[in-house]
């Protein structure tokens, strides 16, 4: 019964994965994003989509073969979001990644590295999204994919604070923000911002209609703004909220806030910095959120601060 | 709002109507009318009222006038061109 478990753990095998024949360890294939199954000499071979998103063209190429190279014909979504096909044998590896390299497909990654970030649709096609999830996604896989770290490093992009993407479970998660501003001039006092906030920030004046706007309780997702049938809320500033440390599994840990309004531009920044300091003072297989709770979080805030300096919101900065 | 009486073409009353049909009837009966002229709506508060006007306003229609009734709205929608 366990037969093919001792082969996982200890034979080796003679694979080539770009370039000459080598001997090759079962385990050091998961860098590639190849996973060992439960089934002898088969594997789970999982793609790079960063975002989730795929264009139909490549979707049917990848189809045609995970139909040539699956024993099964099966693929499935992966928990972030990328195509995997399922049954592979490990044999079939360099064809299959050369055959996916002719339709502009590569192979994910797996182990201690950053990984292939997730994103919602953002502000694209979504009416709630604040930021280009999309975008950004695509900018943090081509900087960044692969880089190696202490343990795995996962981000995400989401587009307003429903926070679709999980950034509280990410070990690196930014979630698009909008700071409203209220203009008196363009106000009729029709008080429809009121019943628009769901977080209660906003109440109408009983008198003029107008909005009494407590900032201590807006989570900026630009629901007034929305709503306001004259243009009297407007965007303020986009940006991203940032939130560091948080990962899922047998011990789930909550991120934490660390930047309200990271515009943008930073959020390359972010990333490598935020990597450099895990590598700087991450233990090996430990995750970022560990690292930070034994070395000090105000340790990681004081090595951050040339990106998340001034990056509040306006009601915060007057305040 | 002004309490200039604005004109109306047509109302719905789409109390007790969930997210999104009420969005849905609102923008049916919307593409029946013609550019300019107003429809009244009337919504629950809560979900409907959260919901609906951002999706009118997305649509490219305009709240001309807003009325809290109790526990509901009256907004009246121009349609947009």
């Amino acid at each position: 019964m366990t037969d093919h478990f001792i082969e996982d753990k200890s034979n080796k095998v003679t694979v080539s994965i770009e370039g000459p024949a080598q001997k090759m360890d079962f385990n050091d294939l998961k860098s590639g994003g190849f996973i060992k199954q439960k089934q002898k000499d088969l594997f789970t071979v999982r793609l790079r989509c960063p975002g989730g998103k795929l264009t139909t063209d490549k979707l049917v190429e990848i189809s045609k073969l995970a139909q040539k190279y699956s024993k099964k014909g099966v693929v499935h979504l992966s928990y972030r979001q990328s195509l995997e096909i399922l049954y592979v044998d490990y044999k079939d590896f360099n064809a299959l990644v050369a055959d996916l390299e002719k339709v502009g497909q590569k192979v994910a990654s797996c182990g201690p590295r950053v990984r292939v970030p997730t994103a919602c649709g953002g502000c694209e096609y979504n009416p709630n999204g604040l930021t280009d999830t999309q975008g950004l996604a695509q900018m943090v896989d081509e900087k960044f994919f692969g880089t190696p770290t202490p343990h795995k490093f996962k981000t995400c992009f989401s587009g307003c604070p429903i926070d679709c993407s999980r950034t509280k479970e990410m070990d690196l998660g930014f979630q698009g923000v909008v700071d409203p501003v209220w203009v008196e001039a363009d106000c009729t006092g029709c008080t429809l911002c009121a019943p628009a906030c769901k977080e209660g920030a906003i109440e109408s004046d009983p008198d003029t209609g107008k909005p009494i706007f407590d900032p201590m309780k807006c989570i900026y997702c630009g629901d007034c703004i929305r709503a306001c049938p004259t243009e009297a809320w407007k965007a303020g500033k986009y940006g991203h909220t940032v939130r560091v440390g948080g990962k899922h599994g047998r011990h789930p840990m909550e991120a934490k806030e660390v930047c309200k309004f990271l515009p943008d531009e930073k959020v390359a920044d972010a990333v490598r910095m935020t990597v450099e300091w895990y590598n700087a003072n991450g233990k090996r297989g430990e995750r970022i959120g560990t690292a930070i709770e034994r070395v000090g979080l105000e340790n990681y805030l004081k090595f951050m601060e040339p990106v998340f300096q001034n990056n509040q919101s306006a009601a915060a900065a007057q305040g | 709002m002004s309490d200039t009486d604005i004109k109306t073409q047509a109302t719905l009353d789409l109390r007790g109507v969930l997210c999104p049909i009420n969005f849905v009837k609102t923008k049916l009966k919307l593409e029946t009318m013609s550019p300019g002229e107003v429809l009244e709506v009337i919504l629950d508060s809560g979900d409907p009222i959260q919901n609906v006007p951002k999706s009118i306003k997305d649509e490219g229609h305009k709240i001309v006038e807003v009325k809290r009734e109790g526990d509901s709205f009256r907004l009246k929608v121009q349609r947009g061109s």
